[in-house]
């Protein structure tokens, strides 16, 4: 038995050799477990909440943009999307082809789809369809239980309500650009989109807002648990502009009237702007959801370029509208005396270069008011070279000519007004005596805007104030028109200007006047102004001799423009317009929008009640803060 | 015969007297393990007692019921039917490896409708049982002589070659330890072992090229986890990660954010412990593994009072087994070891080890019951 307990010995010797490696090993472990727990916890608890916490961006709701009556231009509109989440569905065919029951997909649409679900994570849904009808929303509602994985989302889309009419003005948004990418992040969302054009794009930083943001916890695979933290963002501002709708939307009619026009509409005391417009235009809301590129290339091969904005950014010769300048720059530098009488056989000759006058038998002995009364070319010829081109330019340029007058629209153009100095900087040439003989009678170089030729109306017919066109006059609660009430005066002689009104009063009311078919009786409503035709080509002596092709008869863009400035009440005015017809072959069809427009506006007395403020911004409702968490 | 023997050591007869016999403490602590693991399984599934905490309770139950009624049965049944038992889960084992249902890219499952039996699982009892059997059959110096030790490799590498193939190293290498461990305490010559070792340290590059590229690719993602953060590396990292962030006290129950957003590979099963540790920090990772340590003083305290080799043999390979599922799961979670995708028993959701750990438990507290039984040498 001795061996038996030999046996016994010998296996409570080994079994506590095995006891203390078990021991160890649980030290071991143990001792790990203070190193991981205690000794390193801090760097692991890092880690581990970079691994579940997400920041994620939520697009702000972006400004609203209203009329000055309140009534929305640009505004951001429900939209239903219906969409798919793979991994929601065992048959995403199946379900894709159950759904095209209720709303019919094309095949191309099932296989985006289709192909999308292949490249990106199963749970994150797939947008099968946006803007989807209320009768759809319905219908898709309504088959819910049958369509495994589809859903239903309800996002923000920019809507401009008014269509074409304010298309130019308020402008367009569209997808962010890679060279728009800034530094704000929320660019970066899929679908975001900026301003492109207009007061969309002059505005972006105010109308943006600010992304507020989420933060997620999230798992592995990047699929939302739960929300943690929320921070709304800003809703972008609210502005309202000085133009009104109605007012707008008439202007919009009256050019469409025509192939390719455009006018502005302006108060002549404080520049406010109550209509601009471009015709033909276009629907932006092609923009907004994306156009496609059939539509696109059609807008922008149209040689009437609906896609411009041609009250600000078209330039034209200003052609005898420029006259007021030249005879303002005559007035002042003495050239043109109270008894200028001027003789005008139809043309004027220096050497032997003949510059003719509009009017093939001459206008006979004119003064200054019938010179502008019936556009006399000769009068202004004649005295042109004695003013000089410097002092018509520097005229030009106080009268708003020449440069920008800074409306909040990023498509303003310059324009051109020619002097000495531009011409050897331009051109690198000496300026000619014949050339300011052209200038005079807004030819030449000359290149001005319809808003700069509205502008000089107002600046001539509101007493020489330095009045500049405006057309935001609220950003949020800020009242930024009001800081525009006083003007500069310009420093012009009452007396010059009187003169110059009482010949655009001429223009219209007196029985020779170039606009007295479509003068207006009432003497309340009755307005003056200054037509203007622009050539658009030389007209060579060999044409002249030959005897003229009618304007009428010739291609569409080689007729001549035609322009006019106006104002109304004849006796005290308060609206200025300028209405430019391209390629009207005379100034007929823009005195007659021209006289439809102001009459338009008397009668609505636009600019008699203050811009309303736009409405606060919106604070997210309580829903939209529970929407928001799962 | 009787399966109950009609008297026990103290003079009583029957069940209620073997049933008083069976030792309290051990009963009690495979419980509170078990409802350690109901809790840990309810977190896993974010606070639900579906998919896993329910089942793994009725489980329990049952396999709790049965350890009591091994617990309860006579030592010389257990003794005569151990090589019997053996043989079984080598026909177990063929079977799988013929005809076992496909998981994970391994074959080891037998369906057996309620439950999928693992027969790998089975086997690390079975061989201890057998050479048990065996080492108590060995008188005066036999277990020194090197004779002796062949039986007891045949016996190992039959059922280690079948569990390999399957291909499951991590299993495989477990039953060739346990035996190693059995061997050892049967008193197998002491510089067997340090050559062995040896041995070990001259084979394991070689053994390196034979192995399964997943397997290849789980040592060397042990030896250098953050080389490859989001492949193979993922799990540990993960783990480490867990644990680490649970600090000394835990993030609490139920909020356990790895575990919760899925970062946690297998948090149910294999990685159960991470999830712990996450949530009770330190201090519950310190309580677990005093309890198992409580838990194998147990083991040691059956062996060492048992009165026959067998018996003795018995318990202590079987709380050895139990303790090499302890080590190398909590060293695989923490970083220490390979990823061998072991459990941690009794904890971690799973039919066939909580089964074949109860039955383990029960064959230990039987021989607790049994300890003054007798069984022939021969």
């Amino acid at each position: 038995m001795s061996s038996d307990k030999d046996q016994v010995m010998s296996f409570t010797r080994r079994a506590l050799v095995m006891g203390g490696v078990k021991g160890a090993l649980v030290l071991t472990l143990a001792a790990r477990l203070g190193y991981l727990q205690l000794v390193e916890s801090s760097k692991f608890k890092t880690l581990a909440d970079k691994n579940r916490i997400n920041l994620k961006l939520l697009a702000p709701v972006r400004g609203i943009i209203y009329d000055r009556n309140g009534q929305g231009l640009a505004i951001n509109e429900q939209d239903f999307r219906v969409q798919v989440t793979p991994e929601q569905t065992e048959d995403l065919e199946g379900s894709l082809e159950t759904l095209s029951r209720i709303l019919p997909l094309r095949p191309q649409e099932i296989e985006s789809v289709l192909t999308r679900a292949n490249q990106q994570a199963k749970f994150l849904p797939i947008e099968i369809i946006d803007n989807l009808s209320w009768e759809q929303v319905a219908a898709i509602e309504v088959n819910m239980p049958d369509l495994a994985g589809i859903s239903i989302d309800e996002g923000k889309r920019r809507f401009y309500p008014q269509g074409p009419a304010t298309a130019h003005l308020v402008g367009y948004v569209g997808s962010v650009a890679k060279h728009d990418r800034g530094q704000d992040p929320v660019l970066g969302l899929p679908g975001f989109r900026v301003g492109k054009t207009g007061l969309e794009k002059e505005y972006e930083t105010e109308l943006r807002g600010e992304a507020g943001n989420s933060r997620i916890e999230v798992n592995v695979a990047g699929r939302m648990i739960r929300e943690l933290e929320r921070e709304n963002g800003k809703t972008g501002e609210n502005i309202a502009l000085t133009v009104d709708l109605d007012l707008q939307k008439k202007v919009q009619e009256f050019l469409g009237r025509e192939k390719s026009a455009s006018a502005v509409v302006m108060d002549a005391h404080t520049g406010a702007v109550y209509a601009l417009a471009s015709s033909p235009s276009f629907d932006p809301n092609l923009f907004s959801t994306g156009i496609s590129q059939d539509a696109w290339n059609l807008l922008n091969t149209d040689d009437t370029h609906p896609l411009n904005n041609k009250a600000v950014g078209g330039v034209y010769p200003p052609g005898s509208t420029f006259k007021m300048i030249t005879a303002m720059a005559g007035l002042e530098a003495n050239v043109i005396k109270e008894d200028t009488q001027i003789y005008c056989p139809g043309y004027y000759e220096i050497g032997d270069h003949r510059f003719h006058c509009w009017k093939k038998g001459g206008h006979g002995t004119v003064d200054l008011t019938q010179a502008l009364c019936q556009s006399c070319d000769t009068f202004f010829y004649s005295l042109s070279r004695d003013i000089g081109i410097d002092r018509i330019a520097a005229m030009a340029n106080r009268l708003g000519l020449g440069d920008t007058l800074g409306i909040e629209l990023p498509e303003e153009r310059k324009g051109t007004v020619p002097s000495q100095a531009w011409k050897l900087k331009a051109l690198g040439k000496k300026w000619e005596g014949g050339e300011t003989v052209v200038a005079s009678i807004g030819q030449g170089y000359l290149q001005a805007t319809p808003l700069q030729l509205a502008t000089m109306t107002a600046r001539l017919v509101n007493g020489g104030k330095a009045v500049k066109p405006w057309v935001v006059a609220k950003i949020g609660q800020k009242d930024v028109g009001h800081a525009r009430g006083n003007w500069p005066e310009l420093g012009l002689i009452p007396e010059h200007i009187m003169r110059v009104r009482m010949g655009m009063e001429a223009v219209v009311n007196d029985e020779r006047g170039t606009a007295h078919p479509y003068a207006v009786n009432d003497p309340a409503q009755a307005f003056g102004g200054k037509t203007g035709t622009a050539q658009v080509r030389r007209i060579t002596e060999q044409q002249r001799e030959e005897g003229m092709v009618p304007q009428e008869d010739q291609p569409w863009k080689f007729r001549h423009q035609g322009l006019f400035v106006g104002y109304a009440p004849k006796d005290n005015p308060r609206y200025v317009t300028c209405v430019v017809v391209e390629h009207a072959g005379g100034s007929g069809p823009a005195v007659s929008i021209a006289k439809d427009i102001l009459l338009a506006v008397q009668a609505m007395q636009v600019g008699n009640t203050p811009v309303r403020h736009a409405p606060a911004r919106d604070v997210p409702s309580k829903e939209d803060k529970a929407r928001g968490t799962l | 015969m009787n399966l109950f023997a009609p008297r026990d050591n103290f003079g009583r007869s029957g069940m209620t007297s073997r049933l008083g016999a069976i030792p309290l403490a051990l009963v009690g602590s495979v419980v509170v393990l078990a409802c350690i693991g109901f809790a840990a399984l309810y977190s896993a599934a974010g606070g639900n007692w579906d998919p896993w905490a329910k089942q793994q309770a009725i489980r329990f139950s049952v396999g709790f019921i049965g350890m009591l009624v091994v617990a309860c049965l006579d030592l010389k049944w257990i003794f005569r039917f151990s090589y019997h038992f053996w043989f079984l889960c080598v026909i177990l084992l063929v079977v799988v490896e013929v005809g076992g249902v496909i998981g994970m890219g391994a074959q080891r499952w037998i369906n057996l409708g309620f439950i999928n039996l693992q027969p790998s699982d089975l086997m690390k009892v079975a061989i201890v049982l057998a050479l048990a059997r065996y080492y108590h059959g060995l008188q005066g110096d036999e277990p020194r002589r090197l004779k002796s030790l062949i039986l007891p490799i045949v016996m190992t590498l039959i059922p280690v070659s079948l569990i390999v193939v399957q291909p499951d190293l991590g299993t495989g290498l477990m039953i060739i330890m346990i035996a190693a461990a059995m061997v050892f305490l049967g008193g197998a010559p002491w510089w067997l072992f340090a050559g062995g070792l040896a041995a070990l340290g001259a084979i394991i590059p070689t053994a390196y090229h034979f192995l399964h590229d997943y397997q290849k690719k789980r040592v060397m993602t042990f030896l250098n986890p953050e080389s490859d953060p989001l492949g193979a590396g993922y799990h540990i990292t993960q783990s480490k990660i867990a644990i680490g962030s649970g600090g000394l006290s835990g993030k609490g129950y139920l909020e356990g954010s790895q575990a919760h957003l899925n970062f946690l590979p297998e948090k149910h099963t294999d990685f159960i412990f991470t999830l712990w540790a996450e949530e009770w920090g330190f201090i519950g990772g310190i309580a677990l593994l005093l309890l198992f340590s409580f838990i194998f003083f147990q083991g040691y305290r059956i062996a060492l009072r048992a009165k026959t080799p067998f018996g003795r043999l018995l318990a202590l390979g079987l709380i050895t087994n139990y303790a090499i599922y302890i080590v190398i799961n909590i060293g695989m979670v923490t970083g220490m070891m390979p990823v061998v995708g072991e459990p941690l028993p009794l904890i971690s959701y799973g039919g066939t080890v909580m089964i074949s750990t109860l039955f383990a438990f029960g064959l230990m507290m039987c021989v607790a019951v049994n300890r003054n039984t007798m069984l022939p040498r021969s």
